[in-house]
Parts: structure tokens; sequence; C-alpha cells
């Protein structure tokens, strides 16, 4: 297996007396699409949470390309290199989809307020840097034609398009994807399957989460499945396919369900 | 003639003013969602400020620093700017209405501070003692009051302009998307507990700007200047402007401050004797009358704010639908 990028140890959290996330030890490895299923109310979302910094773990660690983030705070990961969408999108609606993306840049110096006093020529530079490059990445998308609309005015697929766009901006080593097909139509979401294959032969690791099963086994790999808090199984999308223990775990509660 | 001319000067004084607060607030709600329910404590903190550090020696209040006048009205803003800071580094996790019931409370409290603190700020009597800069080179009629309009407006252009291209930079950009979802700003690696803090401090700053200036006008500031009335109306202007454009806050001002005088004076004039007495609360009665029809029938303010697109001097792109798919 390549060398692992995003690795939990033990992550646990509770709510009260509820178990959401019961000592979740998972290894992503750098360069894979890797796919997280599980039946509603399997402690997914409770764990993206917390890789992402927005739900502190009652134990366990969380560890990205070596470093320990355990706890950080959101606006500290990105610029570590973790980007994540959301599973209902949060795009800045009265921004255009230009501005949208042209925000997310870390460390840009117009974004202190003196900036556009002080160094009004080095951030007219970098705008015009971060203009260009935000307007590839829009292409590359297919958002560009929207540039200009009100980002709030796009469609709900073409939002998910929007987030990972603005995910790109910051160039990432692992981008987090909370139910990326989930609610957009076929054709937006085969763009944006391909585009995460560009991205992934391009050497960006990702980390889905979908209720889907049959897109998970068709474009990730491997699979980590959860249920009740708990990995149930961990392991390639063929075994994924094959697995006894992966069909009733989650099957199963899905048909309880 | 003159009466008119000078009367003109007069109103537009005033309303460039109050033009300035907006102008601050505009920053807070407009820009970045900051719903400041107390700008006229810090409107106040200027003008106290400003009084107390370029007035002569009183001896009944502190003051009488003497400083020379535009020291004394940099005093003020900074008062204005220290008093949200602690507001601020207490209450900005709040939000949206938790955030404007935490501020107001503030302004009554500094209003209270004010009429009770006599040491401080001369009580209900007011703070006294101040001599308006030049005047003795310029005197104290017509000339004068023309000349402290041209220095009101020249500071009206400067805060429109600053926060023109302060909005049209990457901090704009920053508070706009703080303002929508401070969530996914966050997730993009924005902090947005300093950016808040940040336009706070600098549209009380502004605030505390446009405090200092009426208090020079006047010569005088009482705890009848900082009631909490005065926060409405200068909402009022925003709202009716349209927050986020700043050309909008500036016009609202105007318009707001022309209907609030033209209503004080038809009221006098022309409602029966039996309402006069009541003619300050119909005017309340009217302006939150404004606030409410302009929320229900034009939200967005008569000059709506504009989105940033591509090319610049573009008009936005605001009516047009995005291709649904």
């Amino acid at each position: 297996m390549a060398e692992p990028i995003l690795v939990t140890e033990g992550l646990t959290r509770d709510f009260g007396a509820f178990r959401a996330v019961d000592s979740v030890s998972i290894s992503i490895a750098r360069g894979t699409i890797t796919g997280l299923i599980g039946p509603n109310g399997a402690g997914k979302s409770t764990l993206f949470n917390m890789i992402t910094g927005a739900l502190a773990p009652s134990a366990g660690r969380v560890r990205l390309a070596g470093t320990d983030i355990t706890a950080a705070p959101p606006d500290r990961l990105f610029a570590s290199g973790l980007g994540r969408s959301f599973q209902i999108p949060r795009p800045f609606a009265r921004m255009s989809v230009l501005e949208n993306v042209m925000l997310a840049p870390t460390g840009q110096t117009g974004e202190r307020i003196w900036g556009p006093f002080l160094s009004r020529r080095a951030v007219a530079a970098q705008e015009r840097a971060i203009r260009d490059r935000a307007m590839e990445v829009l292409a590359f998308m297919t958002l560009d034609g929207l540039a200009d609309h009100p980002a709030g005015k796009i469609s709900g697929g073409q939002m998910k398009l929007l987030e990972l766009a603005r995910v790109l901006m910051g160039d990432p080593q692992v981008i987090l994807l909370d139910e990326p097909a989930a609610g957009v139509n076929p054709t937006l979401t085969g763009t944006l399957i391909e585009r995460i294959e560009t991205l992934n032969a391009g050497g960006k690791t990702f980390v889905i989460i979908e209720h889907d099963m049959d897109f998970i086994m068709r474009h990730c790999d491997p699979v980590i499945a959860l249920a009740e808090g708990r990995v149930v199984f961990e392991g390639s999308a063929a075994e994924a396919q094959a697995s006894p223990v992966l069909r009733e775990a989650y099957l199963g509660v899905m048909a309880d369900g | 003639m003159i009466g008119v001319v000078s009367y003109l000067v007069f109103f537009t004084t005033v309303a460039a003013i109050l033009a300035i607060a907006v102008l601050g607030l505009n920053l807070q709600w407009g820009n970045t969602g900051l719903f400041n329910g107390g700008v006229v404590a810090f409107f106040g903190a200027g003008a106290y400020g400003t009084l107390i550090l370029g007035g002569t020696p009183q001896p009944d209040h502190l003051g009488g620093f003497e400083l020379p006048y535009l020291l004394a009205l940099l005093g003020g803003m900074a008062a204005a700017g220290a008093l949200a800071w602690g507001v601020g580094v207490l209450t900005l996790r709040l939000r949206h209405d938790y955030l404007a019931i935490a501020t107001f409370g503030v302004a009554v409290a500094f209003e209270n501070l004010m009429r009770n603190a006599e040491a401080l700020g001369g009580g209900a009597k007011g703070l006294r003692g101040f001599e308006r800069p030049l005047r003795e080179a310029l005197g104290s009629g017509f000339l004068y009051n023309l000349a402290f309009l041209a220095f009101v407006l020249v500071c009206l252009v400067l805060v429109w302009r600053s926060l023109d291209r302060l909005v049209a930079s990457p901090f704009g950009r920053l508070l706009r998307a703080i303002r929508e979802d401070e969530t996914a700003a966050r997730s993009l690696g924005k902090s947005p507990a300093r950016i808040r803090l940040t336009a706070f401090v600098t549209g009380s700053v502004i605030m505390g700007l446009s405090g200092g200036l009426y208090a020079t006008f006047y010569a005088f500031v009482s705890p009848q200047d900082v009631l909490p009335v005065l926060t409405f109306q200068i909402w009022a202007m925003l709202i009716v402007g349209g927050a986020g454009n700043t050309r909008g806050a500036v016009m609202g001002a105007f318009l707001i401050w022309a209907a609030w005088t033209a209503s004080g004076w038809g009221l006098s004039r022309f409602a029966p004797v039996e309402a006069q007495l009541y003619t300050g609360s119909i005017q309340y009665v009217l302006i939150g009358l404004v606030i409410v029809g302009m929320l229900l029938w034009r939200p967005q303010g008569l000059f709506p704010e504009r989105l940033v697109v591509s090319q610049s001097g573009r008009e936005g792109a605001r009516s047009t639908q995005g291709e649904r798919q």
C-alpha cells in the first residue's frame, strides 16, 4: 500500500450517552479515491466533521501527512492542505461565481485592511494572477460561462462544482467530498466524476462520502464502510463487491431503516 | 434669500455628518453582516471624546486638554474604536439579533453613563467649554458655517472613497464571504473572528468621526444627542439607501434627513394644536413605518448592492439567472 496521507487513530465521539463514532482507525493512502459508505446514522458525517475540525473528538487523533491535526480549527486545515465540500452546498450566494473562487487563496496581501492603501501595486498584481488562475479553474470545472452570475442563483449541481473549484484554488493534497452526487443530475455528476478522476491522476487524494453504493463501487477504490459508528469493512472495491459482511451490514441495516 | 441658503448649509452639514455614520454602519452591516444596534454609543464616544480632548478646562467635569482640533477629533475616533474593540471582543461571537441586543444595551448604558457620571461628561447638562476651531479667523457667522461644511464634505468624500476602495479589494471580498457564510469561509482558511472584529472597529471609528464632527458643529454634546432614536435614524438611512452600496448609504442619509426635517416642520405647522405635544412621537412612528415599509417592499434599498464581476465597470448581472439544468 502507498504511503498513508490521512490517518485516524481511535477516533471517537460521544453525544451524551450515545457513541456516534466508536474508535475509528482508518488510513487513507496517498493518490487514492477512497469511498466512505454506510447507512444513515453510521457516523460518516461525524467522522468527517472531526477530521475537518468542525467537531472536537472525544478521543483519538487525526494526522495529515504525518502532522497531528487533531481538533485544529477548520481555517488552519485549508492552509495545511485539506479541502472539503459540504453535503448541502454553501456558496457565497450574493457574490459572483468568480468572486467565490477568487476568495479562496490564502495569505492574499489585499486581505489585510491596509493592503489596498499601502501596497496597491502588489495587491493589483496579485489580483490579476488570482483572477487568471480562477478563470482557469472555472473553465476546468465548466463554470466559466457563469463567472459573473450570483452564486446563489446557479443550480445545485453547479454549486457542487463551484465548491470543488473553490477548494482547488488552495491546491490541497487531500479533498473530502460530502455526498457530491446527491441531488445532482446525471450530466453534472458525470462532469464532476471526470474532473475528480483527472485531478486524481494528477496526484490529488480524495475521500468521498456517498450513500449511493453504485457510485462508490464504480468510482472509488478502496472502500471503507461504517455501521453504528464502527468500521465494518475496509478493502478494495472488488473485495467490497464480493464481501458478504458488507452486503449484510450495509444492506441489512438499510433494509431495517 | 440668505436665510434659505443659510438653512441649506445647515441642513447639508448635518446630513453629511450623518452620512458618515451611515457609511460606518454600511461597512458593518452592508458588507460584513454585523447587526450593530448601538450605533449611537460609538457616535457618542466620538462626540464626547472630541469635546473632552479639545475643550477648555471646566471646573465640574473632565476635559480641558485643549488639544489641537484635528488631534482631538482623532482622539474621539480612537475612543469610539477602543469602545468598539472592547464590545467586539466580548460580543462578536454573537450573531444577528443577539449582537443587536447586546450592542443596543451598550448604547443605552452609554447614554445613562453620560447622564449620571457628571465628573466625566457633565451629566444631563452636557459638555461645555469647547471653542470651535479657527473661530477667530473665520468669525461665527455664515462664512464659518460654509467653511465647516466644506470640511465635513471633505471628510465625507475621503471616507466614501476609502471605503469604496476597501470594499473592492480582497479585504472587501473577505467581508462579503463572512456575511454570506462563515462556515464556508472557515473551510477555505479564513478566520472570521478577526475579520469581524476589524470590520466592527473600523466601522465604529467612522461613526466616531461622525460624532466628533457633530459635536464640533454644535460645540456641545449632551445625553440628548445620544438617544436610541439616532441609531434607528441611521439604520433607516442605510435601509432606504441600500445596504452594501456606499452611494445608497449617502443618498439614504440625505433623503431620510430631509424627510425627518420636513415631517417635523410639517407637523408643527399643520398638525392640530392637541397633536403638537406628540409630534416627536409621531416622527418616531413615521421612521418605524419607513423601515418596515422598505423591508417589506424593497429590502435591497433604492441603490442595491452591486455584484462584483470579472470586467470592472460592467453592471452587475444581478437579475440574470444562471442557466438551470
